[in-house]
């Protein structure tokens, strides 16, 4: 493979240019394609700031060789939304107060978002061992929880 | 550096024919760590497995009652249905690996590949007995699963080798695995086990007690001897001695996870307790 590839992210091609092909998904993202939503806190797949869906499936994005992951969607929280509007999840997080510092925030949107499209009704065992990737430090996860189970609900009664 | 993202096993070969330096990428949940943190030099090049379709593809073969599980499935895929009800064992051990994304990129292959001491694969894999497949320029070879694991992160996978797969038999009996760390997600193993039981066998293999995962043959033969196998029962003694052989059999050592007393110690509590899940059977007194 040459230097220069091609990422496939939020719905359109990117390409990335005279990189370290040794470079992982999160650094390509951040400081070469100026998507900022992903975070980079342990380097090592244990916090999960950095999670982004790739494939259809949440991975922690410093642990994907970013040259490896040519041809793939990948979505970051920039790409969940409608422009300017927030998805109910993001919603969620601001009206139960979900977010202090907000650097794990981005993660665990995308984390929710995964778990409440597989699960339904997710019980709060459920909703803590699906985020259980996912580091905050400020909230001590009760906030978070009830973000998530305010979705599943207002999802639940718009069916 | 050279990425290399071939799609099918005789693609994967010719990319390490013609490098023969370079390094597999599985789920990358080990290889990336250790490139970000520099914690060794970059390869040179570097070939991933994960577009390879044949290596995410599990059969069963009926007649000899045995699954093949390829080395590219991911965690998330074990700890469900149905494979988490052909190899429940495995299932169990799937949902104790790092956290969702860690299991939605983690491969079982990987497990192997890396084969720590620790990981969460190993000790299941051992106490049912699988054969590791594995394919290079020279054809395929088998080997068990106790003789693939040769030391700390070292295995019997010879240069431009890949694993294929990991074939199990289903077992009738019953098969559990228990796990000790610091806290319920996210953490790698102070000290793990697996117990199975197919007829009047009991295997049992822990990890992250010795340089690989390792069977217990003293502690297998004392419960199997000591267990009722019709009432489906052992004396809580006998469990107790099975464990307290495991413990004797491992040589764990200190170091920033845990103790080498506590690890013994909680092997002999997860064989024991394993044991008695095994056989809950009333003990005729």
């Amino acid at each position: 493979m040459s230097e220069h590839y091609t990422l496939h992210v939020n719905g359109a091609d990117h390409e990335v240019r005279d990189a370290w092909l040794g470079e992982n998904l999160l650094y390509v993202l951040r400081e070469r394609l100026g998507f900022l939503a992903a975070k980079g806190a342990c380097e090592q797949g244990e916090c999960g700031s950095c999670s982004v869906l790739l494939d259809g499936r949440l991975v922690c994005s410093c642990l994907v060789l970013a040259a490896s992951a040519v041809g793939q969607p990948i979505v970051t929280v920039e790409g969940l939304g409608d422009g300017d509007r927030l998805t109910d999840v993001q919603q969620a997080f601001v009206d139960a107060g979900a977010v202090q510092c907000g650097f794990c925030t981005p993660g665990l949107i995308m984390a929710a978002h995964d778990l409440l499209d597989r699960h339904a009704e997710p019980s709060e065992m459920q909703i803590r061992e699906e985020l259980s990737g996912n580091v905050c430090r400020c909230t001590g996860y009760g906030r978070i929880i009830d973000a998530v189970q305010r979705v599943a609900v207002a999802r639940r009664s718009a069916l | 550096m050279t990425v290399i993202v071939p799609t099918s096993i005789p693609e994967a070969l010719s990319a390490f024919g013609e490098h023969p330096e370079a390094v597999a990428l599985a789920g990358g949940t080990d290889l990336l760590v250790e490139i970000n943190e520099g914690h060794r030099q970059a390869p040179s090049t570097i070939v991933a497995l994960d577009r390879v379709s044949d290596l995410t593809t599990w059969t069963i073969d009926q007649r000899a009652h045995r699954l093949r599980i390829g080395a590219g499935i991911r965690w998330a895929e074990i700890e469900r249905p149905p494979l988490a009800e052909l190899v429940p064992a495995l299932a169990q051990a799937a949902r104790t690996v790092g956290s969702p994304q860690i299991r939605n990129a983690g491969t079982v292959g990987g497990n192997l590949a890396t084969c720590s001491p620790a990981g969460d694969g190993l000790p299941v894999l051992s106490a049912l007995g699988a054969t590791v497949h594995v394919v290079g320029a020279a054809g395929r070879r088998a080997l068990p699963i106790d003789d693939f694991m040769v030391g700390v992160k070292r295995t019997a996978l010879g240069s431009g080798e890949l694993i294929e797969a990991v074939e199990v038999p289903l077992v009738e009996g019953f098969q559990g695995f228990s796990k000790v760390g610091v806290r319920n997600a996210m953490v790698i193993a102070a000290a793990n086990a697996c117990v199975v039981t197919d007829g009047t066998d009991v295997r049992i293999a822990v990890g992250s007690v010795a340089p690989t995962v390792i069977r217990c043959g003293e502690a297998e033969r004392v419960a199997s001897d000591a267990a009722d196998w019709n009432a489906r029962s052992i004396d809580p003694a006998d469990a107790r001695r099975s464990g307290e052989l495991a413990a004797a059999a491992s040589r764990p050592i200190d170091d920033h996870r845990s103790t080498a007393v506590y690890r013994r110690h909680a092997v002999a509590v997860m064989v024991e307790r394993l044991l008695l899940r095994a056989l809950p059977g009333t003990v005729a007194s």
